[in-house]
């Protein structure tokens, strides 16, 4: 068995586990009893594969972005993410995890979001099956990602502030796990990352590995070869990454680049770098690399991108950090408000601030003009335009 | 020092074999409403003859607790509470205190202390058990065990209404002190009064015989949810509604024995 796999018990070496209250443990069993054999039923694949290909609008092209090859000295491809149905690659796992959620026979769906994009995808496949949706927002966020809100209670979701905490994704995440306490029978939680307690983290990477799994099939029929040299992807849970990474995890010829949000900066005090600033410890039901105080507080996390603006990373990153299987960078706010303004004008693609952390960091890497480089465009920049006209300089 | 408290008998246990009132367990946050309350509390807790006393370590993501205690642990982070502070506060409260005594807390700010030197911590000031809600049975027996017996903690799980009756066996076979059973499916304080369906549940779980005493805990408030608690329970467990007692304290040591007194006193001398 690959060591980068969950083993039987959560973990990622010495990351992971499902550090939950009693309360939650039925409901999390019960996932992790059954989320193996729902998943690869005939009947769950046969529903998946369709809905992705009808519904979500996969695969996803890989496109060669020959003007920011040019650029950059090496033949970049874009993994088109972007382009999926609802604006990222969040639709992936909400598709499947609906149907677990069915398989399982929950009336009830609840969420946390950040950005808004995975209540968003949320939202949308309980409007398709007809569950009732409830999503937890940050205060703030809901501030910050104004139009997304509206696009759940559009699609019939009911949106409930968390008011706790610093009022973002962590607070949020904290509000639907109490949320699930108080309503452990009929409710599914749809976990929007590869956090969370085991199974969740294993879980969301298998419903996100359609995404390395079409581009070893389209590079292979592009280039001769299914490995690039290099996949990129941004990480705030890591659940895009994890995705990119997936098929490439036992391939050790493929470098695997994970891109971090500075901020500010790494050391300015206003970062989401977890890797550069993080310990190992215990937030959410696993045990991960986590920002914090000496005394164990999780801290606030800062970054321009609502979407990796949270403490901690899912612990299959935290291995992938620690056994040193991928390489971290950190991107500030300023470099991918560039890289994102570039990729507007070099390819007509305006990305989402997050994947634009995943194109900066192409910047910081020493490529060879031989090198060829996947870039996981993880979502699309409409839920950003607020943001890409506050920064200007375009 | 190790040694003697292995063979020394816990003081829960000690404490469980003489009762023969229903029991009363009073949670407090540790740093609320001041940086400097612990001690206050704690005597106060002691002479209004409160039975238990469980303090709570403030954590920023309090996840399995309402909106009353989330605040209190806000505001004790804003105190600057930390848990080397309250190991340093309970230095020589065991002069004070004769009460078992227990720590409640989420598992990060353990093990950034950590945990060989908490579990030792403990033992020194003179700490009985442990609450930590978000160690599971598995995680606790492969990684935490070992430190807790050494220093002769007890580990205290919970149980709730969704809890199968085969993992209740299982947890009353790995448990010391007593199990501390949720009223009901929700977080702390989050529901006033007992409904049949929790009467049912305590039922239930009554005629298992287990071998460990119970206390019922989340949602008890007064003095009515208090006794109906302990008729299926050795006694019950009161966070939230002491707390908001907290919360607006004026003379410490009169409003806690009042406090407990509202609760304890036989129902022949209340206005029922
Ligand atoms: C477009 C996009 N990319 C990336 C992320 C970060 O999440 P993850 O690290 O789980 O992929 C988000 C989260 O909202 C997102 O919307």
């Amino acid at each position: 068995m690959s060591e980068y796999r969950v083993n039987e018990h959560g973990y990622y070496g010495s990351f992971g586990g499902s550090f939950i209250p009693e309360m939650l443990y039925p409901n999390v069993e019960e996932l992790r009893e059954r989320y193996l054999a729902i998943l690869e039923s005939e009947d769950f694949q046969k529903q998946y594969h369709q809905l992705l290909r009808d519904y979500v609008g996969r695969p996803t092209p890989l496109y060669l972005a020959e003007r920011l090859s040019e650029r950059l000295g090496a033949s970049i491809y874009l993994k088109r993410e972007d382009l999926c149905h609802t604006g990222a690659h969040k639709v992936n796992n909400t598709v499947g995890q609906i149907l677990l959620a069915k398989a399982l026979g929950k009336q009830k769906i609840i969420a946390e979001t950040g950005a808004g994009q995975h209540g968003v995808a949320t939202a949308t496949v309980c409007a398709l099956m007809g569950l009732e949706c409830i999503v937890y927002m940050g205060q703030v966020d809901m501030e910050r990602q104004k139009p997304n809100v509206e696009r759940m209670k559009l699609l019939g979701a009911e949106v409930r502030p968390a008011m706790s905490g610093s009022r973002t994704l962590k607070d949020a995440t904290n509000e639907a796990m109490r949320h699930w306490i108080n309503n452990p029978a009929d409710t599914h939680y749809i976990i929007g990352s590869v956090v969370g307690p085991h199974p969740y983290p294993d879980m969301v990477a298998r419903l996100q590995a359609i995404i390395s799994k079409e581009m070893r099939a389209q590079l292979k029929e592009k280039t001769g070869t299914e490995n690039p040299d290099y996949v990129v992807a941004c990480v705030g849970g890591g659940s895009n990454a994890a995705g990119a990474f997936y098929h490439y995890l036992d391939e050790p010829s493929v470098k695997l680049i994970a891109v971090e949000a500075a901020g500010k900066g790494v050391d300015s005090g206003e970062s989401a770098a977890t890797t550069f600033l993080g310990k190992p410890g215990v937030l959410h039901g696993s045990k991960t690399l986590l920002m914090q105080t000496e005394d164990g507080q999780v801290t606030e996390p800062y970054s321009i991108s609502a979407g990796l603006d949270y403490p901690g990373i899912g612990p299959l990153h935290a291995h992938l950090f620690d056994s040193k299987r991928a390489g971290f960078l950190a991107v500030t706010d300023a470099q991918a408000m560039d890289a994102g303004i570039r990729l507007s004008k070099l390819e007509g693609i305006i990305p989402a601030i997050e994947s634009a952390h995943a194109l900066a960091a192409l910047e910081q890497m020493e490529l060879k003009k031989s090198d060829v480089v996947i870039v996981n465009l993880s979502g699309r920049g409409d839920k950003d335009l607020e943001t890409y006209i506050k920064w200007g300089g375009y | 020092m190790t040694q003697d408290s292995r063979l020394k008998l816990n003081r829960i246990d000690q404490f469980f074999q003489q009762r023969n009132e229903p029991v009363l367990n009073i949670y407090f946050t540790a740093g609320f409403p001041q940086p400097d309350s612990t001690r206050t509390i704690l005597s106060g807790l002691q002479k209004a003859g409160a039975d238990l006393i469980e303090i709570g370590i403030p954590f920023s993501d309090p996840v399995a607790d309402g909106p009353t205690i989330q605040q209190s642990n806000k505001k004790a982070l804003e105190n600057g509470m930390t848990l080397r502070l309250l190991m340093e506060q309970l230095k020589g409260f065991r002069e004070e205190v004769q009460v078992p005594v227990v720590l409640m807390g989420y598992l990060n700010p353990i093990v950034q202390y950590g945990i060989e030197q908490f579990c030792q911590d403990c033992e020194a000031v003179g700490i009985d058990g442990l609450i930590l809600p978000d160690l599971p049975m598995y995680e606790y027996q492969i990684f935490y065990k070992e430190f807790f017996q050494k220093h002769g903690l007890h580990n205290i799980f919970l149980i709730s209404p969704q809890t199968s009756e085969a993992r209740i066996r299982e947890i009353d076979a790995n448990s010391q002190g007593f199990i501390y059973m949720v009223s009901s499916a929700s977080v702390t304080g989050a529901k006033q009064g007992i409904s049949q369906e929790q009467l049912g549940y305590f039922e239930r779980i009554q005629q298992m015989k287990l071998k460990n005493p119970k206390l019922i805990g989340f949602g008890i408030s007064d003095r009515e949810s208090f006794q109906q608690a302990s008729r299926y329970a050795e006694g019950a467990i009161i966070g939230s509604a002491f707390i908001k007692l907290l919360e607006k304290l004026e003379q410490p040591e009169q409003d806690i024995k009042n406090f407990v007194e509202s609760i304890k006193q036989p129902a022949t001398q209340s206005a029922k």
